[in-house]
């Protein structure tokens, strides 16, 4: 039987800005359809510059990384990205800022209304649309800007550590949220994170960096069945897997000392 | 008594104390008073005699003063936008730019009273080099303010420049561009004035509210200056709440600096 075609792959990659230090040295995965990878390190592991390798914002400085088989440049139209902050345009409604990709992309105004909705009833906002992002807690402003990315109805969603800001009830909550919705659109992710926890509940792999320059450390699969709720939370294997994750990168902290 | 009526009553109270102690400095003063400090009835009777010439000299000052300020508005946008498009445009042209606000208009009067004439289109001149600096400063820092990762956001959905350009960092400038409106707004009158001052028409034909200061004070009609100094505060506040109203306009729905608070 064939592998199956990776949907992200990276084969050495390599990344420093203009004559800058080494960022990134030789990271090698394939990324599976449907794979929920989570990327944890120390800070200044280039965890975020991964994505911004795979969004194809920044270019890769060595190696060769592909999305859908092709240069991250051109398969803008694949991905969308949750920013740490919920990044929304002030001046405009809830609605309008969820429609505000896919007016770049020239969608027309009523299909664009039409997806807007949607994505907002997904995220549980359909009663906001017509609120200004002032109006909304931290919380349901990060579901904003997670509901805009869904309406670009992307194959790979880019999450660098979205939930970061947010208190530890609303993060768990927003992580089944997040499980929930994917389970209808099925996209793959890549989440960026400093909570152990938080990677062990949503991801099926975890990739462990070491900083100085941002190396690929070890991959930890994570095993745990979907559909993933608080029971799994309770469970022994998801606990023991914490406690795994933690000492690696405690592990890998202490390396840099 | 709540803080609401309060709020009403403390400044009518601070402006009765106010005219009470002018009075009372006007009496301290005795004869020579009538000359140094007018009272406010004797104002009140300058405008009813010079209402005329008041009435049209402000008339004249706010035309130059919408029409500079507007001119004003417009070009340091579209300059504005020129400015924010790279570092090297900025680093060529903030120089120049300094040295027409560093140049004082009373230098400046008589080298355009020498190239457009006396009148109007001096006062207008004046009125928009006075307005254009802190719009400019304003409105580029604004264009050059926007949120990284909104700028990211759209280079993700390959927005054309122009996109960028008019749906981000254009509204995104929009509490800078006010912050300078507001600012010029309260220049606009007053620019007026001064080049009305230095290069109004003194032709014997219209003049504004700086001409007429002029004549008020060589015919030593002192309460008749009072009366050109309030018509002329009044004109500043009437710019001044005019851009406080436009800002208002386009910013309290999402705002942060128009949230309600508790407090």
């Amino acid at each position: 039987m064939p592998s199956p075609i990776p949907i992200v792959k990276f084969d050495e990659v390599e990344k420093r800005y203009g004559d800058g230090p080494l960022i990134l040295d030789r990271i090698s995965f394939d990324a599976l359809r449907g794979d929920f990878i989570s990327l944890i390190g120390p800070s200044g592991c280039g965890k975020s510059t991964i994505l911004k390798l795979i969004s194809g914002l920044n270019p890769i400085s060595g190696g060769e990384a592909t999305v859908e088989s092709i240069s991250p440049r051109n398969a803008a139209e694949e991905l969308a990205f949750v920013f740490q902050e919920p990044t929304l345009l002030p001046w405009l409604s809830v609605q309008r800022n969820v429609e505000v990709p896919l007016k770049l992309r020239g969608v027309d105004s009523g299909r664009r209304a039409e997806t807007a909705r949607k994505s907002l009833e997904l995220v549980g906002l359909g009663s906001r649309a017509n609120y200004y992002p002032r109006q909304l807690s931290g919380g349901q402003k990060m579901r904003v800007s997670i509901a805009r990315a869904l309406s670009l109805s992307p194959k790979i969603l880019l999450l660098d550590e979205p939930f970061g800001a947010l208190d530890e009830m609303t993060r768990d909550h927003l992580n089944e949220e997040l499980l929930a919705i994917r389970d209808q659109k099925a996209w793959t992710a890549f989440f960026v994170t400093h909570s152990v926890a938080e990677a062990v509940f949503l991801s099926n792999r975890i990739f462990v960096l070491s900083a100085n320059p941002g190396r690929l450390h070890r991959e930890v699969v994570v095993d745990l069945p979907y559909p993933r709720t608080d029971a799994t939370r309770q469970s022994e294997a998801y606990q023991k897997l914490v406690a795994e994750v933690t000492r690696l990168l405690r592990s890998v902290e202490d390396d840099q000392r | 008594m709540s803080s609401k009526s309060l709020s009403y009553i403390l400044p009518l109270f601070t402006g009765a104390l106010f005219i009470g102690i002018w009075y009372f400095i006007r009496f301290l003063l005795g004869d020579d008073g009538q000359f140094l400090l007018p009272t406010p009835h004797e104002i009140i009777e300058a405008f009813q005699q010079h209402g005329d010439q008041l009435w049209s000299a402000t008339l004249n000052t706010t035309r130059g003063a919408v029409v500079g300020f507007g001119m004003a508005v417009v070009i340091s946008f579209i300059f504005a936008l020129i400015l924010s498009l790279t570092p090297v445009v900025r680093a060529s042209l903030y120089p120049y730019l300094m040295i027409l606000q560093m140049t004082p208009i009373i230098v400046l009067a008589p080298i355009l009273i020498l190239w457009v004439g006396p009148g109007l289109a001096s006062v207008t001149i004046i009125t928009f080099l006075i307005c254009f600096f802190p719009l400019t400063v304003n409105t580029t820092q604004g264009l050059i303010s926007t949120d990284r990762n909104l700028v990211d956001l759209f280079a993700m959905c390959r927005a054309t420049k122009a996109q960028e350009i008019f749906m981000l960092r254009v509204p995104a400038a929009l509490p800078y561009f006010f912050t300078g409106l507001r600012i010029a707004a309260t220049l606009a009158p007053i620019g007026a004035i001064v080049g009305d001052f230095y290069a109004g028409n003194s032709a014997g034909g219209e003049g504004g509210l700086g001409f007429l200061t002029i004549v008020f004070s060589s015919q030593f009609k002192n309460a008749a200056l009072f009366a050109t100094a309030a018509a002329s505060c009044a004109l500043g506040f009437l710019f001044a709440g005019i851009g406080i109203g436009l800002a208002w306009l386009s910013l309290h729905k999402w705002h942060d600096s128009y949230a309600k608070t508790d407090s």
